[in-house]
């Protein structure tokens, strides 16, 4: 990524409130060509309503936010033609054949109808649905249907691919076939903003990550940057059999110093061990507890800054 | 160009309702045009036998003008009502539109071009059939039975602005019955098609002219009766006013309900 490159989104203390509802609370952040941004958050951590503000279906309450320098305030149509958007739900046309569904977004887009037909062609190529062009669009599987909506998001051969969660709710092999899709389109310089609580869909494809919650951003940077700042290389898993032998694990680890130690129900994490990672976890284990070490992962980041407890 | 923020390409999501439609169209077929024959047969051949309307004219010469009003009201209501429902709250298909550069406005512009053309299709229908009827039962008496379809773009534009107007705050499908048993069905009742409004107690007589499919009514008996009079202009200024108001007031409603 070329950090010199100017901002294709940027968002200066942007704001959405609905009514007494902070849903976005003056979050800052930018987009850069060719790279996939993600949004990652729990859901109500606003990454919707950003979504939202940024594809010019949602009025933006305060602050600034350009989308390929223009304003979302006013230019919301030629915003509009510029991306290609992928909803969390799916919102195909169910009786149409897939081929002609496509046919019909094209034509939101003005786009002439022999170069229509040819892009179509290529997206669903692409997407491994040539063989469906015309099978009716409810008649397709859940995957398909997804893989579907990406694909019509790229008829428009858009600047920038948005895509709300674009996983959520598919089964491992057709989320898999997804995320292979997504590379494929990174590879070839889309830039995408990706919002998700999946943090190995994070992982996998984002550049760059915002951790928000609460409708604030708590962090942003590369994935490998967050864990290591966050939570070091390892983290140590412990379940503890009683209450009592909990406290004496815990006032043992109290003595290495500066370790963070998260005590959550029946099972504790051990976060900045560091070196003493090793010799800790086979010492615990020699006493016979269940301990663990294990790489941290961005799940232990997103847990760390957003808490544990359920956010609705 | 814009009008009150709809532009030109309120025609692709019109045209995106009539390719869903073509797709579907045998499903489509068969309602539309049995039941106004049936009506115009059972109640004109059949319960006409007892009726008096006075002069020389028969009940079915009397009712058939009136179906041509009714009927494509409700293909224009029910567009707009079950169907617009069905693409705004289930198949979510204005969210995946107004992603692009067709905004709302457009989409709802869209929708009642469409309610409109619905009513338009069960007008050609219904006149066909009178066309058919009229060498034994001489139904149509004028050529300005020509302009019947004009009237019938005004009163569809009409009709599936006032149902636009009610979906938009529609809580569920079943919330529009009470819009369709409420509103429509007495104004299929009594908007002066089944009998003449001069038949009803004062009181009512006033209350039917304030509903807008008798202005629809009394233009198209005009105009298939061949007696056009000064009056009638009066009849349209009522429609075009009604449109015009329902149109912006479905458009504002609309976007209170979907942009948050």
């Amino acid at each position: 990524m070329d950090k010199d490159a100017a901002a294709v989104i940027s968002a200066r203390r942007l704001v959405k409130r609905f009514g007494t509802l902070t849903a976005v609370d003056g979050i800052d952040f930018e987009v850069f060509a060719s790279e996939c941004f993600g949004f990652l958050g729990p859901n109500g951590a606003g990454k919707t309503s950003t979504i939202r503000m940024i594809t010019c279906v949602s009025p933006v309450t305060e602050g600034e936010l350009l989308v390929d320098g223009l304003d979302v305030r006013h230019d919301g149509r030629r915003i509009k033609a510029r991306l290609g958007v992928v909803p969390q739900e799916d919102n195909l046309d169910p009786d149409l054949p897939v081929r002609q569904s496509l046919f019909v977004y094209s034509r939101y887009f003005d786009i002439p109808a022999p170069v229509a037909r040819q892009r179509i062609d290529e997206v669903l190529a692409l997407f491994q649905l040539q063989d469906r062009a015309n099978e009716v669009v409810d008649n397709l599987s859940g995957g398909m249907k997804r893989r579907l909506s990406i694909a019509r998001a790229l008829v428009s051969q858009p600047k920038i691919l948005v895509l709300d969660e674009p996983t959520t709710g598919l089964d491992p092999q057709a989320r898999h076939l997804v995320w292979q899709k997504l590379r494929l389109l990174k590879g070839q310089g889309v830039t995408m903003l990706l919002s998700t609580h999946n943090m190995e869909e994070a992982a996998h494809l984002c550049d760059r990550i915002v951790i928000m919650h609460l409708g604030r951003i708590l962090a942003q940077g590369t994935p490998a940057d967050l864990i290591t700042s966050h939570v070091g290389e390892e983290v140590l898993e412990l379940q503890a059999a009683d209450q009592e032998e909990k406290t004496q694990v815990l006032e043992r680890l109290a003595g290495l110093g500066d370790v963070t130690v998260e005590d959550v129900e029946d099972v504790v994490f051990v976060l900045g061990l560091g070196p003493h990672g090793p010799h800790v976890a086979a010492e615990l284990l020699r006493q016979g507890q269940k301990a663990r070490l294990r790489r941290a992962t961005l799940e232990d980041v997103f847990l760390r800054l957003t808490g544990r407890g359920l956010t609705e | 160009m814009t009008f009150g923020g709809v532009s030109y390409r309120t025609l692709r999501v019109w045209q995106r309702n009539g390719d869903v439609f073509l797709r579907l169209w045998h499903a489509e077929l068969v309602w539309p045009i049995v039941e106004p024959i049936l009506i115009i047969l059972a109640l004109g051949l059949g319960l006409g036998t007892f009726v008096e309307v006075g002069g020389d004219q028969t009940y079915m010469q009397f009712l058939a003008p009136g179906i041509l009003a009714v009927y494509p009201m409700w293909a224009s209501v029910g567009e707009c009502g079950w169907g617009s429902y069905v693409r705004m709250s289930m198949q979510h298909t204005f969210d995946a539109i107004i992603a692009t550069p067709v905004n709302l406005e457009d989409v709802i512009a869209a929708e009642i071009l469409w309610g409109m053309t619905r009513g338009l299709i069960s007008t050609m229908y219904i006149l066909a059939v009178m066309l058919a009827f009229t060498p034994s039962y001489g139904l149509v008496d004028s050529p300005l039975v020509i302009l019947v379809p004009l009237v019938a773009v005004l009163q569809g534009i009409m009709f599936a602005s006032i149902s636009m107007s009610y979906t938009s705050t529609a809580v569920s499908l079943a919330s529009l019955n009470y819009f369709f048993s409420l509103v429509v069905t007495p104004m299929f009742w009594l908007g002066g098609v089944f009998f003449p409004l001069d038949s009803l107690p004062r009181g009512f007589q006033v209350l039917a002219w304030f509903l807008p499919v008798s202005h629809v009514a009394a233009i198209d008996r005009a105009l298939v009766e061949g007696n056009l009079h000064w009056s009638h202009l009066g009849d349209l200024v009522w429609v075009l006013v009604v449109s015009a108001v329902f149109f912006r007031l479905a458009i504002f409603l609309m976007r209170r309900r979907l942009i948050k």
